[in-house]
């Protein structure tokens, strides 16, 4: 097992950067998952690492040998790939022994290996298949033996799930969370799916635009995003913004929008001089938007507001509302028993709430 | 409408169905028996004369099969001449000249498929265009080309033409069937430990053969049948491949037909033979399976 380090990585594609000075530091046994948007330069990222992609700028280490010129075979790291890029021509068996193969090693090693990958992952009657013959899943498995047999320092894994329809996903992000747990080494896991990344990561690396955004555990980027953009990429339903200014009044902070004005408490933002005048965007998560029900200990004062559209999800409930100009959207235990157009009581729970500089885009909030 | 009506009007539309489709299977039929029967028809009368008693080429018989026929022909031709030394010239010029090109053709393709470098537009538009060129054109700088060589009257002469002169064709085939497999394949055996000349050989060539098959049947075939460049090349009877030799039957003031139609039957065999081996391998969707389709 190994250590990773990304040390201002660059990447340019002719005029465009990619990515801009990445630094990352993998520690041993870690489960790590880049996160972000389609282009934000997750998968370029891993490519580098796995020698894939040439580096314009920056050092990659593993086990603190710098890595930028080393041959991809020769850096002790198995790739799964989107596509799950098995060899056609070749049965399981022989996808799956094929870099063993390539460096000679005894059949009885090779034999030995491939069936303990394949016990692993219930490819055991499958070996003597060609790839054509295997279901999406069955591939996607095999894939992941290959990476297995290796026995490698680094285990990358680029997409490896998106490929497949809702429910086998959900049962490969299972197995590869089995996988982790019976393995223990360290991986490094690129999608765009925030569920994944929030379900298998140990730490979670959100990228946009070729910048790390944050760096942190699953439940650390969910209760205290970075910025506006980590708040409205991790959770689903996404995060409730509301634009406005803050005003320094009689020891509190006031919020105010054209459609709602609320007295921020000095836990959540200390009354401090330099916030007067100042353009924020107030963040709730749609689960702190607490509608019909007695606010709680740490809520706003109530407001009225107008139920638009519900939507029955099955145990809970999205509520599109509309106060003023303000659209809000509240997610709350199921049949709420309201129809469109009736006025619901709403205020928002200051403990989870955020507030962001609109010119920074940093949170300032505790 | 009663129940019956209903169904009596989906009878008659099936019905009608059916026929459409029976006419259109026979219309489709017809043509393909016609063009077939314009493929056949010479190789049939050839292989007719080339049965004849005596070198008759024009005769009112229609049989296939001649009265009095006679292989007596293919005897005389196989011994009377050097039919079998032309045969041995051009079955090694052809093999060697199949084996070179597709050799050359399959490498200089997967770096046009693969690499970026300056001029490889441009490189493949040139590729191209020699295709549009006339081959009586380049008769006499291939001409000066292998005299400057010193190779006149060799099979090597012979070979180095043909090999350059459907190397384009073969790139482009090739090109354009290494782009449609995944680039990831290769990737996958980079990080599985080949290198990239390793990966071409253990995952795009066995990937390729039927492109590799085409351009291997596309060398062959324009090779085994080429006159113009051995008429030049080659001066000596015994050097001659089999296009020289047959026409050196046709004599001024006789031609030995029958010897001409054996010799002619005979050159198709080998042909026959490969292209009959190679559709093992004109095989598609080799790459099922490897990605998400």
């Amino acid at each position: 097992m190994a250590t990773v380090k990304f040390a201002g990585i660059v990447k340019n594609f002719k005029d465009n950067q990619v990515l801009k000075k990445v630094d990352l530091e993998i520690k041993d046994h870690e489960f790590v998952v880049i996160v972000g948007p389609s282009g934000c330069g997750k998968t370029t990222l891993l490519r580098m690492l796995a020698g894939l992609e040439e580096i314009s700028g920056g050092e990659i280490y593993i086990d603190d040998t710098l890595v930028n010129h080393l041959h991809p075979s020769k850096r002790q790291i198995a790739m799964v790939f989107q596509d799950y890029a098995l060899y056609p021509h070749m049965t399981v068996e022989e996808n799956m022994s094929f870099s063993l193969r390539l460096k000679n090693a005894p059949k009885k090693e090779i034999k030995a290996r491939v069936a303990e990958a394949a016990n692993i992952l219930q490819l055991g009657k499958l070996l003597h298949r060609m790839p054509k013959q295997l279901s999406g899943g069955q591939r996607q498995r095999v894939a992941i033996g290959r990476a297995i047999v290796r026995q490698p320092k680094v285990f990358l894994f680029d997409e490896p799930l998106s490929n497949l329809d809702a429910k086998l996903r959900e049962e490969m992000r299972v197995e590869i969370a089995k996988l982790y747990q019976r393995l223990h080494s360290t991986i490094i896991y690129v999608t765009h799916d925030q569920v994944e990344a929030m379900t298998l990561a140990g730490r979670i690396v959100i990228m946009n635009q070729g910048v790390i955004q944050q760096v942190g555990t699953p439940i650390e980027v969910y209760r205290k995003p970075a910025n506006l953009f980590v708040a409205g990429f991790i959770g689903s339903p996404t995060m409730n913004f509301i634009e406005g200014t803050l005003r320094v009044e009689k020891g509190h902070v006031r919020f105010s929008s054209p459609s709602l004005s609320l007295d921020l408490p000095s836990k959540l933002l200390p009354a401090d001089g330099s916030h007067e005048g100042r353009e924020v965007t107030l963040g709730v998560r749609p689960d702190d938007v607490c509608a019909g029900r007695e606010a709680g200990k740490n809520c706003s004062q109530k407001f009225d507001s107008v139920l638009e559209v519900s939507e029955l999800l099955g145990h809970r409930e999205n509520l599109y509302l509309k106060t003023g100009d303000l659209r809000l959207l509240a997610t709350v235990e199921a049949f709420f028993n309201q129809s469109p157009g009736s006025k619901v009581p709403v205020c928002l729970n200051f403990d989870n709430m955020h507030v962001f500089d609109r010119e920074t885009q940093a949170r300032i909030s505790a | 409408m009663t129940t019956d009506a209903i169904r009596a009007a989906g009878a008659e539309q099936a019905a009608a169905h059916r026929r459409k489709k029976l006419i259109k299977y026979a219309l489709i039929h017809l043509g393909i028996i016609a063009f077939v029967c314009v493929c056949v028809y010479p190789l049939l009368r050839i292989f007719s004369v080339s049965l004849r008693p005596g070198d008759k080429l024009v005769s009112t018989d229609l049989a296939l099969i001649p009265d009095g026929a006679t292989f007596r022909s293919y005897w005389s031709l196989l011994t009377s001449t050097h039919f079998l030394r032309w045969l041995w010239n051009s079955l090694v010029i052809t093999v060697a000249t199949s084996f070179i090109g597709v050799s050359l053709a399959s490498t200089a393709a997967y770096a046009f498929s693969r690499f970026s470098f300056g001029g490889k537009k441009a490189g493949l538009i040139l590729l191209l265009s020699t295709q549009m060129i006339p081959a009586g054109m380049l008769i006499l700088p291939l001409f000066l080309m292998i005299m400057k060589l010193g190779l006149m009257n060799t099979y090597l002469g012979m070979i180095i033409a043909y090999s350059v002169s459907s190397l384009p064709f073969s790139i482009w085939i090739l090109k354009g069937y290494y782009d449609t497999i995944p680039r990831s394949l290769e990737e996958a055996a980079l990080v599985d430990g080949t290198s990239q000349i390793g990966a071409f050989y253990r995952v795009i060539l066995p990937l390729s053969t039927p492109a590799l098959s085409i351009a291997f049947l596309f060398n062959f075939t324009t090779a085994w049948n080429e006159y113009l460049v051995a008429r030049v090349v080659l001066f000596s009877s015994k050097q001659y491949t089999w296009t020289l030799g047959l026409f050196e039957l046709q004599g001024q003031f006789i031609t030995q037909w029958g010897m001409f139609a054996a010799g002619s039957m005979l050159v198709t065999l080998p042909v026959l033979a490969v292209f009959l081996y190679s559709s093992k391998w004109l095989i598609s969707g080799l790459t099922l399976g490897s990605v998400k389709g």
